[in-house]
């Protein structure tokens, strides 16, 4: 099976409070700690036990900045045997759309029989995925929790409302999209991360992949960002303060009144 | 004349909560606009929502195909390619199933694609305006979406205000004929139901629910020990499912279950709207967590910034001393 797994670097929501810069119209990105999204960590070991069983190999892509490739090492420490950066100041301010016209053009030019998304990244659409099987006319699968390798089919779970799981075949190829606890992703050590850090990741810019600028990128954008802002907090939580045996006491009236003690 | 197409999901004869929610964001996005329900499926239930939804629209299309009776998003694609226009503007929830079929729509219909979208600020011109947030809800954005060639939007369930369901008296239009091929390449199987778990999260009034801020699978103790205490049980949200600390049944979510208690804690959780979804009958909402600017303090009834860790055990004391 050959495998394809599309990943992105992005803000680490755990490790970070977001703060907006001194204009107010993005995010102060000075200190921010950056990682591989979540999801995609699901998708690259659900790769590596499906290569485990039935052989192949396994690519991770993504589109960025130079600093991109550092997920595509982490990734191929996992396990993933080689990495494709996409990258160029034309794909710079690319939507959804366009991060998947770009994935199109890299699956083009190989031979692969499954492609890999984590469901969701940072910015909360889920959305490549299925934009990339239409543009390929593969069939699709969002928010797989289960997947059964098969010979031209597998047959795929995916999680829907309730913790229900809805089970369907699919043929190959195929884009999936991967919901987090398929799997308990491997831990990356500084070792793993050491014996990857020499291979050689290939760079691809619009040329390469044929791709014309002007479709992707701030250019092709449909859908663009303006800005940034924290919303107005309105009828927010009434915050305890004080010290701790303060708060406790504040909060055992409250939760007193209202039935819960 | 902006036109707005609303996709509503149903079940078991029943419309999805959104129905009521689409004439609201219809209306933000262009009053002016006209809005028309779709619906897809196959026989009595079909008939029995489309009628239903003339309460609500002038004009519901149905289409009616046995392939369409199970709500596989790939045949469901094919049939709204087929009967919906290139220019319009199409709603659908941004759940498990919009998920699944909006983003490959807007490919077929060579439209805008805007996802999860909680506001809108109306059309200048041809570009939609509207909000929509990323980091988990930490932030924000004003959003641009070009609907020159149409736009296909996602808007998060429970965001709009549900509307007076009977305020109009519309027809129903019967386009299964212009449905086209709906073969596909993806089957549907069967559902598989969640597994009932040994504790029953919906039971309880009392729902002590930790989230990543538990930090280690040793530390859930300290929860049940205030759960306890306090005559309510353990739940929590997804990464403690993930992680496999607490089974499947114990996740309060969209994706696991529904509860109506009285009093949440929720301890450590950041509070997405998938989470938030999970959490009915307005209950009194207690937020610990570290970090002040967690989204769930914009929700709760009562927000304390502490690490859980050091607070649990000692509000689980102070209550064990009444």
């Amino acid at each position: 099976m050959e495998i394809l797994v599309c990943v992105k670097r992005v803000p680490d929501t755990a490790e970070n409070e977001f703060e907006l810069n001194a204009e107010g119209n993005d995010l102060d990105r000075d200190d921010l700690v950056y990682s591989v999204n979540e999801w995609d960590n699901y998708a690259v070991e659900e790769a590596i036990r499906i290569v485990d069983n039935l052989g192949g190999s396994i690519t991770v892509v993504t589109v960025g900045d130079d600093e991109a490739e550092e997920v595509l090492r982490r990734e191929m420490a996992m396990g993933a045997n080689n990495g494709v950066l996409l990258s160029d100041d034309a794909f710079e301010g690319s939507d959804g759309r366009g991060i998947a016209t770009l994935l199109k053009a890299e699956v083009e030019t190989g031979n692969y029989d499954l492609i890999l998304t984590g469901a969701q990244a940072d910015e909360g659409a889920g959305q490549v995925g299925g934009m990339l099987a239409a543009m390929l006319d593969y069939p699709y699968a969002s928010l797989v929790n289960k997947i059964e390798p098969g010979e031209g089919k597998i047959k795929v779970g995916r999680e829907i409302e309730g913790g229900n799981q809805e089970m369907n075949e699919i043929e190959l190829p195929c884009v999936l999209s991967i919901q987090t606890g398929i799997n308990e992703p491997r831990y990356v050590g500084i070792r793993g991360i050491r014996k990857v850090a020499g291979v050689e990741i290939p760079v691809k810019g619009a040329g390469d992949l044929g791709v014309d600028a002007g479709s992707v990128g701030e250019a092709g954008a449909k859908t663009k960002r303006v800005d940034y802002f924290v919303p107005d907090p309105g009828d927010g939580a009434e915050m305890l303060d004080g010290d701790t045996d303060e708060i406790i006491e504040k909060l055992i009236e409250k939760l007193k009144a209202k039935g819960g003690l | 004349m902006t036109r707005i197409f609303a996709y509503v999901p149903f079940k078991n004869g029943v419309t999805d909560d959104v129905a009521l929610e689409y004439p609201d964001a219809a209306k933000k996005i262009d009053a002016g606009a006209s809005l028309t329900a779709v619906v897809t499926g196959h026989g009595a239930d079909l008939d029995n929502v489309a009628d239903a939804l003339t309460k609500t629209y002038s004009e519901v299309i149905k289409i009616d195909n046995e392939a369409l009776a199970y709500p596989n998003a790939e045949i469901v694609r094919k049939a709204l390619t087929h009967v919906i226009p290139a220019d319009a503007i199409v709603l659908v929830p941004h759940d498990t199933f919009g998920m699944d079929l909006a983003p490959g729509l807007s490919i077929k219909l060579d439209s805008a694609y805007a996802a999860d979208v909680v506001d809108f600020e109306g059309m200048d011109g041809a570009t939609l305006k509207l909000i929509r947030q990323e980091l988990g809800g930490a932030v924000s954005t004003h959003v641009t979406c070009d609907a020159a060639s149409g736009a296909v939007i996602t808007i998060r369930p429970g965001t709009f205000a549900p509307a007076d369901e009977e305020g109009a008296s519309g027809t129903v239009v019967d386009k299964s004929g212009e449905a086209g091929d709906l073969s596909a390449k993806r089957t549907f199987l069967e559902v598989v139901e969640a597994e009932v778990g040994d504790v029953d999260i919906t039971k309880s009034d009392v729902l002590v629910s930790i989230g990543r801020g538990i930090e280690d699978e040793d530390n859930i103790e300290m929860a049940q020990d205030l759960a306890d205490a306090m005559g309510g049980v353990v739940a929590c949200s997804r990464p403690i499912v993930d992680a496999k600390w607490l089974e499947k049944s114990r996740q309060v979510g969209t994706s696991g279950q529904t509860v109506k208690p009285k009093i949440y804690m929720a301890m450590g959780i950041s509070g997405s709207f998938q989470h938030m979804g999970g959490i009915k009958g307005n209950p009194f909402i207690v937020a610990v967590n570290k970090n002040p600017k967690a989204p769930i303090f914009q929700v709760a009834d009562v927000g304390i910034v502490e690490d859980i860790l050091d607070f649990m055990p000692e509000l689980q004391e102070a209550i064990e001393d009444l």
